[in-house]
């Protein structure tokens, strides 16, 4: 199956193959929204990830909380999302740790006009500069 | 007869929701996206529907991982708001119409499209916020001014229905409302979008031109704006901006020809370009 998108920079597309690989994290992560759940992993972290059938690397970017690699491991940011939720991080706040700059920087980026397209459409332009 | 007398466009970011549960519209931050509402809430009170069909896409609420459906369309008497992990909406329970639901099921899948039916479903941000957009605050214990019968799109998982689909399904759409057999006024609202991804390390991207073009077509050159593709969608409008696809069943559900009677653009809420568009169906 040709992706013609994999050549997008700084995005991971949630498509089939990343849905099966991260089944198991992602369902990990939308349990966060039970009440019952949170207090479990709050009490117990490890016997709660234990519960998720997860592969050792997304198991340590949990425990990282490695935002962009959960991502990489197939995570999806809708999921992902709900982790930050129990961790008390707002989706704007998420958004800027996953690229890298402050809270207040991101907003101000985003109050401007946000992210522009030019220079963001390839791979190609973010390895040049 | 059923007549589908107008399509709504609209972004359904849920940080305006909040804005309106909270009671925080008229701050700095908030009024520009607002004011760009006023013609709009003002215009379904004139133009009063009996029933909206109301395209939206679930965010992981109703859904997860374990079920995806392509295309799930709403046929219960009732829709809760669902608690995305901060508490329901303040907003009230969404009243379906279960016959038209019923009718719409019926001639559409024999017309070819092959829907999932939800007898019940809990409805997110994707389509309250449309609803608090269009008729304002209305209060949790009151009833929203009409009927909705819902349809989810996948979009959160590669690949979506391509916008053409999207679009001839909204044809298939407008013969099963044409076909019903009793006098209501119906709209359709397609939501999503605009430009803006939430993810990765190019999270925060905004296309304004590009969001300017696809109004535009949106009124005047729709079947070339249900030929965009995923890729360019993806790449020009963000990771996210591929809710889009939704508006293309709006569209194809009206007439060829619209008569665009308002339209609203503003960045950023939240992470994202707000987008708005009316447009009247004219016999
Ligand atoms: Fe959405």
């Amino acid at each position: 199956m040709e992706k013609n998108y994999e050549d997008i920079p700084g995005t991971y597309v949630f498509d089939a193959d990343r849905s099966r690989e991260g089944y198991h994290l992602n369902m990990f992560c939308i349990s966060m929204r039970q009440a019952n759940n949170r207090k479990a992993m709050k009490e117990d972290p490890e016997a709660y990830l234990a519960k998720y059938p997860m592969t050792e690397e997304q198991r340590q970017a949990v425990r990282d909380r490695d935002w962009n690699r959960l991502l990489e491991l197939g995570g999806n940011i809708y999921y992902t999302s709900k982790l930050a939720a129990f961790d008390g991080i707002t989706f704007q706040d998420l958004a800027a740790m996953m690229t890298g700059v402050s809270r207040e920087e991101y907003r101000d980026m985003m109050l401007n006009g946000g992210r522009s397209i030019e220079g963001n459409r390839y791979k190609s332009e973010w390895e040049k500069s | 007869m059923a007549r589908l007398t107008a399509g709504v466009g609209c972004s359904h970011v849920p940080a305006i929701g909040i804005a309106m549960d909270q009671g925080i519209t008229e701050q700095p931050y908030w009024i520009p996206a607002f004011e760009g509402f006023e013609f709009s809430r003002k215009w379904m009170k004139d133009n009063k529907p009996d029933v909206i069909f109301l395209v939206y896409n679930d965010h992981c609420t109703a859904f997860d991982a374990s079920c995806i459906p392509t295309f799930a369309l709403g046929c219960a008497a009732e829709y809760h708001p669902a608690d995305e992990g901060w508490g329901p909406r303040p907003v009230p329970v969404v009243k379906g119409h279960q016959r038209l639901s019923s009718h719409i099921a019926q001639s559409v899948i024999l017309d070819e499209f092959d829907l999932t039916i939800m007898n019940e479903m809990e409805v997110d941000h994707g389509l309250t916020v449309p609803m608090s957009i269009m008729f304002g605050e209305v209060a949790q214990d009151d009833d929203w001014p009409c009927l909705v019968v819902p349809l989810c799109v996948n979009v959160v998982q590669y690949p979506p229905p391509t916008g053409n689909r999207c679009f001839q399904l909204g044809k298939a759409i407008r013969r099963a409302i044409d076909s019903y057999d009793e006098d209501l006024n119906v709209m359709i609202f397609g939501t999503g979008g605009m430009s803006h991804q939430l993810q990765a390390e190019r999270a925060g991207l905004i296309n304004a031109d590009w969001d300017k073009r696809f109004l535009d077509m949106m009124t005047e050159d729709p079947i070339a704006a249900s030929q965009i593709t995923h890729e360019e969608y993806l790449r020009e409008t963000g990771s996210e901006g591929i809710e889009m696809v939704m508006w293309h069943v709006m569209r194809g559900a009206l007439n060829d020809k619209v008569k665009e009677v308002h339209r609203h653009y503003h960045v950023p809420a939240s992470n994202t370009a707000v987008g708005h568009i009316i447009l009247e169906n004219h016999e």
